[in-house]
C-alpha cells in the first residue's frame, strides 16, 4: 500500500493549480513517489493514476523511458558517472574503474552537463566535478 | 578579442544568484519597459535585433514569438528548455545557476510579449543542484512582488536526453514518454494540451532584456550580420582551461581556443575538434584554420555551430574509441519511436565496438556509411540525422584510423 505523505498531498494539491491538467503531474508525482520510498512501488502507480487519471501501464511505460526513475530499491549506495566524451577524454574510464571496486552500485551514465569540469560522477542529486581517484575515495570516506 | 558580456555580465559578482546583487546591478530595470511597450512592438524590437535560438538551431526568436496568437481564448504558455543534455553543452547551468534574476526577467518579459500568464522551465533532472538555486531565486522573486503577472514552474525531467527537443519536451510536460511529434505542414506555433505554446532555451530568454534595454541596434553592434550577438560558447576535453565564456559570434575558433582555453592542453597539438554538441560532427584542424564561430561559417563546411560547445581532442586521441563513445551515447538516448533511428543507432554502435575490438572489415566500414543513409531525412526527429552527420564525418575525415584496424 502506497499513501502520498500529508506533506506531498498538500503539495499536489498546489501543484494542481499550476497546470492545465492533471496528465502534467505525472512526472512530479513520480519524483515525489521516488523520493518517499527510494523508489517507485507498483503501488505508487496506482496512487499516481489516481492523482493523474492516466492508466497505470501508461506511467509504466513513462517509468521506463527515463532513466533517473527506479522500479526496485538499491540497497547500495548509487554512484552515477559520466561516460560521455568530455569526461571520457578527461578520464573518466580510470574513475569508473576505481569504483567498481568498491561497494556501491555504479551507474554509467551519459553527459551531466559537467563537460568544462570532468570527470564528474553525482550522488543524491549532488555532481563531484574535477575527480581523481584520491578525490573519489575521500568524498566516499565521507558519505559512507 | 573585443570583451562583450551580456548574458554574464553578472555571473563573477560573489552572490550574483540573489536578487539583491540582481537589484544592485541593475538587474530587473527593463520592467518599465512593459508599460512603454505594447506586445507588437516588443516583438518587432526582438525581430530587429535578429536574436536567434541559442539552444542549437539558431530559428530566429522573433518569428517564433510573432507566431503566438494574439487574441485567442485559450491561454497562452512560455516554456522555457533548460534541458541541456548534448554532451559537450553546459552554458544553461551557469545561467541558472549564476544569475538566475536575468533569466526570470526574460521570462516576465517574454511573457508580456506572447500574453502568456503561465512560465514553465523544463529542467533536466540531472540539474537538482542548480534547479535549487533557480527555485529560490524565483522564490525571492514571488516575494518582492516581481511574478504578479506571470506565474512560474519549475518541471523536472528525469534522465532522457531528446526531451531537449522542443515537441518531445512538450510530450514529456504531458505526463508522455519523450517522443518527438511530427512537424507540421506550415509554421505555427508548439501546442501545450492543445494550447498555443512557445518553446525557447535558457540563453535565448536571458538575452532578452539586454536588447529590450538597449535596442535592436546595440545587440546587432555584436556578432556578425546573419549571426549577430554573442554566444556563451564554450570549451571542454583537453583544453588547459576548459570552461564556458561568452564571445561574440564571428569570432576565429582557434583565436578563440588560444585565448580563453589557454591552447590544447599539455602543449599538445589538435588532432580534432568537435563544433557544438557532439552531433554536430567532428572537424580537423585544417578545417578550423580561419573558421569563425558563426551559423553560417560552420554550415558552409558541412557542419553546425549547435550549442558552441566544442569539444577539444589532441593529437593522442584514438578516433575509433572517441566514435564509439559518441555512439554509445546515441545508442542509450534514442527514443526508439522510429525503426531507422532504434535500429541504426544500435547496429552502428555495434559495428564500431567490433571495428575497436580489433574484429572489423573493410566490408563493416561500407556497412556504416549504408546505415548513416538509412538514418538521414527518414525519422520524425533530426536525432538519427545526426547520428548519420557523426559516422560520415568521423570514418571519411579519419579513415586511415579507421582502415589501420580493420582487416
Amino acid at each position: 500500500m502506497f499513501v502520498f505523505s500529508d506533506d506531498n498531498l498538500i503539495k499536489i494539491e498546489e501543484l494542481k493549480k499550476r497546470y492545465p491538467s492533471k496528465k502534467a503531474l505525472c512526472l512530479p508525482l513520480l519524483w515525489m513517489a521516488q523520493y518517499q520510498d527510494g523508489f517507485i512501488s507498483i503501488d505508487a502507480i496506482d496512487a499516481i493514476s489516481e492523482q493523474t487519471t492516466i492508466p497505470p501501464m501508461e506511467i509504466y511505460r513513462v517509468i521506463t523511458f527515463y532513466t533517473m526513475f527506479h522500479l526496485e530499491k538499491s540497497e547500495k549506495l548509487q554512484v552515477d558517472v559520466c561516460k560521455t566524451l568530455s569526461c571520457k577524454l578527461c578520464g573518466s574510464d580510470e574513475i569508473l574503474k576505481y569504483l567498481e571496486s568498491k561497494d556501491v552500485k555504479v551507474n554509467h551514465v551519459e553527459c551531466l552537463g559537467s563537460c568544462g569540469t570532468a570527470p564528474v560522477m553525482q550522488i543524491k542529486d549532488k555532481n563531484y566535478e574535477n575527480l581523481t581517484t584520491e578525490k573519489v575515495e575521500k568524498i566516499l570516506k565521507e558519505i559512507l | 578579442m573585443r570583451d562583450c558580456k551580456i548574458v554574464s555580465r553578472k555571473f563573477e559578482f560573489e552572490g550574483s544568484h540573489t536578487l539583491a546583487v540582481a537589484k544592485e546591478h541593475n538587474g530587473y530595470r527593463t520592467l518599465s519597459k512593459i508599460k512603454e511597450y505594447s506586445q507588437q512592438q516588443m516583438i518587432q524590437i526582438i525581430k530587429d535585433s535578429m536574436l536567434r535560438g541559442k539552444g542549437g538551431g539558431g530559428a530566429p526568436t522573433g518569428s517564433r514569438w510573432e507566431l503566438m496568437p494574439q487574441n485567442e481564448k485559450k491561454p497562452s504558455f512560455l516554456v522555457v528548455n533548460c534541458d541541456e543534455s548534448e554532451p559537450g553543452t553546459f552554458k544553461d547551468r551557469q545561467i541558472i545557476s549564476k544569475d538566475p534574476h536575468l533569466l526570470i526577467e526574460g521570462i516576465i518579459l517574454t511573457s508580456y510579449a506572447i500574453k502568456a500568464k503561465v512560465a514553465y522551465i523544463y529542467i533536466r533532472g540531472e540539474y537538482k543542484e542548480y534547479q535549487d538555486i533557480l527555485q529560490n531565486a524565483i522564490d525571492e522573486a514571488y516575494v518582492a512582488g516581481l511574478l504578479d503577472n506571470c506565474e512560474i514552474t519549475i518541471h523536472r525531467g528525469a534522465g532522457a536526453y531528446i526531451c531537449g527537443e522542443k515537441s518531445a519536451l512538450l510530450e514529456s510536460m504531458e505526463g508522455k514518454r519523450g517522443h518527438p511529434r511530427l512537424k507540421p505542414k506550415n509554421k505555427e506555433p508548439e501546442w501545450y494540451f492543445d494550447n498555443p505554446t512557445l518553446v525557447n532555451n535558457v540563453e535565448t530568454i536571458a538575452s532578452v532584456p539586454f536588447i529590450i534595454q538597449n535596442g535592436a541596434d546595440a545587440y546587432r553592434a555584436y556578432g556578425t550580420d546573419k549571426s549577430p550577438g554573442t554566444l556563451l560558447f564554450a570549451m571542454s576535453g583537453h583544453v588547459n582551461k576548459p570552461g564556458v565564456y561568452e564571445a561574440e559570434f564571428g569570432t576565429n575558433m582557434l583565436e578563440y581556443i588560444e585565448h580563453f582555453g589557454g591552447g590544447v592542453k599539455n602543449g599538445k597539438k589538435l588532432k580534432a575538434l568537435i563544433a557544438g554538441g557532439v552531433s554536430c560532427g567532428v572537424l580537423t584542424p585544417l578545417e578550423c584554420e580561419n573558421l569563425t564561430l558563426d551559423y553560417e561559417a560552420l554550415k558552409a563546411i558541412g557542419s553546425s555551430l549547435g550549442t558552441g560547445g566544442m569539444i577539444i581532442m589532441d593529437e593522442d586521441t584514438n578516433m575509433v574509441e572517441a566514435l564509439k563513445n559518441i555512439l554509445e551515447f546515441y545508442h542509450e538516448e534514442s527514443c526508439g519511436q522510429c525503426t531507422p533511428c532504434r535500429e541504426g543507432s544500435g547496429w552502428s554502435d555495434k559495428i564500431v565496438g567490433k571495428i575497436l575490438d580489433g574484429n572489423g572489415t573493410k566490408e563493416d566500414l561500407e556497412k556504416l556509411f549504408e546505415l548513416a543513409d538509412i538514418m538521414n531525412g527518414k525519422t520524425i526527429c533530426v536525432f538519427a540525422p545526426s547520428i548519420s552527420q557523426v559516422l560520415v564525418s568521423f570514418i571519411t575525415k579519419f579513415r586511415d584510423e579507421f582502415e589501420a584496424v580493420v582487416s
